[in-house]
């Protein structure tokens, strides 16, 4: 029986705590399409993507206005393009590209993710080529993003792999200066990579997963953040009953729509990713659920523990709601996309530091963050080695995602528009870690025992 | 199945006349109907019947909303699975 408080409560959510479905993804496999000539691939890849996702965005529509709820975002993302295109060279993967920008031009989606490579443990011939193509290809693509796996708990971490990341990260910044070096915003380093991550930049199709599927993630910061204030001044056992209750509910919204798509689109229903993903729009961001905690700001001393209460009882409330839960799952903290860490980093109270921290007990990780464009390859290798340790430790997915924003000092603001939002340039630490990242080879992985 | 229809707005003369014609019209059966009035603010639920509506229920929740519109009202129409998804286990 439908109560009217309930349908209160859920529109409610939906108009004024910008509750919505943050992206439907429809995972393709591309390993059908292999081949050696890259006119050929780019040919096979396009048509496959085209006819697979031809409804995708229509029947994403449909559901919208079925169900009243917004759906943000409709993409798709393929087979790591190295894996699938592993007999092309550099050249052969920047056409790899651009037909994968035609697709997603074609079937009207606004990101498709895959672009990547998976060299936790080492380089293939076609892992070398796309490596080398993804500066090029980011510059001449408007709706590719791309992803490297450069560790894993079980491999340890690939620090030749590493040392290349600097290199790729400024290039891609300096080939894309002219729009604030947005082509650092389309690429992301992981460890411990999820296969079915619908999230961008870093969503791929993962190889143990079917032709096709369909895998959701939703959103709601607002909706958190609203409960918190609701519930007033309680103890941390009432504050994580509420997220976990919020959670729970955000997330069923998430299956009915991953349900309903999959049967729509008769392809097989992945996951739900739980994540709590903010965007720019006042009302939708993560910081002010930390600060509604009772920090006065996103930052100061406390921070950590309100991230990792806020994030378990997500997944705690999340994971009863669907039947399969999967992806990046957590609280995300992208700088430039949620308008309470733009805040915290501006007056100072956020530093590169204490994100870093954060990430310890969240998902993903450093995430959208602009650093100073004159801040040397070995530095942003120093902070992808940072960063990628804590996840390969911890058993946990970590990444980075910064943008050395070409020309740009601290203090200056980049950029980016639209749900990639704008960002304060962060001062980072200058000393030189390039002794050590060009030591080469790989960090053994960690003991699974005495854990101290 | 059935859809949930909630209308708010400034109360004026005949807007239940209005919105269940409309049902009436698209053969929407309404089976429930609340309906109240707070200092000039007019807000209502109903539950309708979508099972032999006569058109699309898209194209249906599009009608419902032109109708509001001309009437200086929003009405939403969202189908009933969502409150049992997020309200029941």
């Amino acid at each position: 029986m439908l109560n009217t408080n309930d349908i209160l409560e859920t529109i409610h959510m939906i108009e004024d705590e910008n509750l919505d479905i943050r992206t439907i993804t429809m995972g393709i496999s591309l390993l059908d399409c292999a081949s050696d000539d890259a006119d050929r691939f780019a040919d096979k890849i396009y048509d496959k993507i085209t006819r697979k996702a031809e409804k995708l965005v229509e029947t994403g529509e449909e559901i919208e206005k079925t169900y009243g709820i917004p759906i943000v975002n409709k993409r798709v993302s393929v087979t790591p393009i190295a894996i699938a295109g592993g007999a092309l060279t550099a050249d052969g993967f920047v056409k790899a590209a651009k037909a994968l920008d035609r697709a997603a031009e074609t079937v009207g989606i606004n990101f498709i993710g895959g672009f990547s490579a998976l060299v936790h443990k080492g380089f293939t011939v076609g892992d070398r080529g796309l490596l080398a193509a993804i500066p090029q290809a980011l510059a001449e693509t408007g709706k590719v993003c791309s992803s490297v796996n450069v560790a894993s708990t079980k491999a340890g971490i690939n620090m030749d792999a590493v040392a290349m990341m600097g290199d790729i990260i400024k290039e891609t910044a300096f080939l894309t200066k002219d729009a604030d070096s947005i082509g650092c915003a389309k690429f992301v380093v992981f460890t411990n990579v999820p296969e079915d991550n619908p999230f961008m930049a870093g969503a791929f199709h993962g190889v143990g997963e079917p032709d096709t599927v369909i895998n959701v993630g939703v959103s709601g910061p607002g909706v958190v953040s609203s409960a918190i204030k609701r519930a007033g001044d309680c103890d941390f056992s009432t504050l994580a009953d509420i997220i976990k209750k919020t959670a729970f509910k955000i997330t069923r919204m998430g299956q009915l729509v991953a349900y309903e798509a999959s049967k729509r689109l008769d392809m097989p229903f992945g996951i739900v990713d739980l994540s709590l993903a903010p965007t720019p729009a006042i009302g939708d961001s993560v910081a002010h659920i930390l600060e509604r905690m009772g920090l006065e700001r996103c930052g100061a001393h406390g921070t950590t523990a309100a991230l990792a209460l806020l994030n378990d009882a997500v997944k705690k409330g999340g994971v009863m709601a669907s039947s399969h839960v999967g992806g990046l799952s957590g609280a995300f903290i992208p700088v430039s996309e949620d308008q309470g860490m733009i805040d915290a980093v501006t007056c100072g109270s956020l530093s590169l530091e204490k994100l870093e921290a954060m990430t310890a007990v969240c998902s993903v990780g450093l995430d959208m963050i602009a650093i100073p464009g004159d801040t040397p390859a070995d530095v942003i290798c120093g902070i992808i080695a940072d960063e990628i340790s804590i996840g390969v430790v911890n058993t946990k997915t970590t990444a980075v995602r910064v943008i050395p924003a070409y020309g740009k000092k601290p203090g200056d603001m980049v950029s980016f528009g639209g749900l990639l939002g704008y960002a304060p340039v962060m001062k980072i630490n200058e000393m030189s870690p390039a002794a050590f990242i060009a030591r080469g080879g790989r960090i053994p992985a960690p003991i699974h025992s005495l854990k101290n | 199945m059935k859809a949930v229809v909630t209308v708010t707005g400034k109360d004026v003369v005949g807007i239940i006349a209005k919105v269940s014609n409309a049902c009436a019209e698209y053969h929407a059966n309404i089976v429930d109907i609340s309906q109240s009035v707070l200092s000039e603010y007019f807000a209502m639920i109903m539950v309708v019947e979508i099972d032999q509506i006569a058109i699309d229920f898209t194209a249906f929740v599009d009608a419902m909303e032109a109708l509001g519109k001309e009437n200086g009202l929003v009405i939403h129409t969202i189908h009933e699975d969502v409150f049992n998804a997020m309200h029941h286990i």
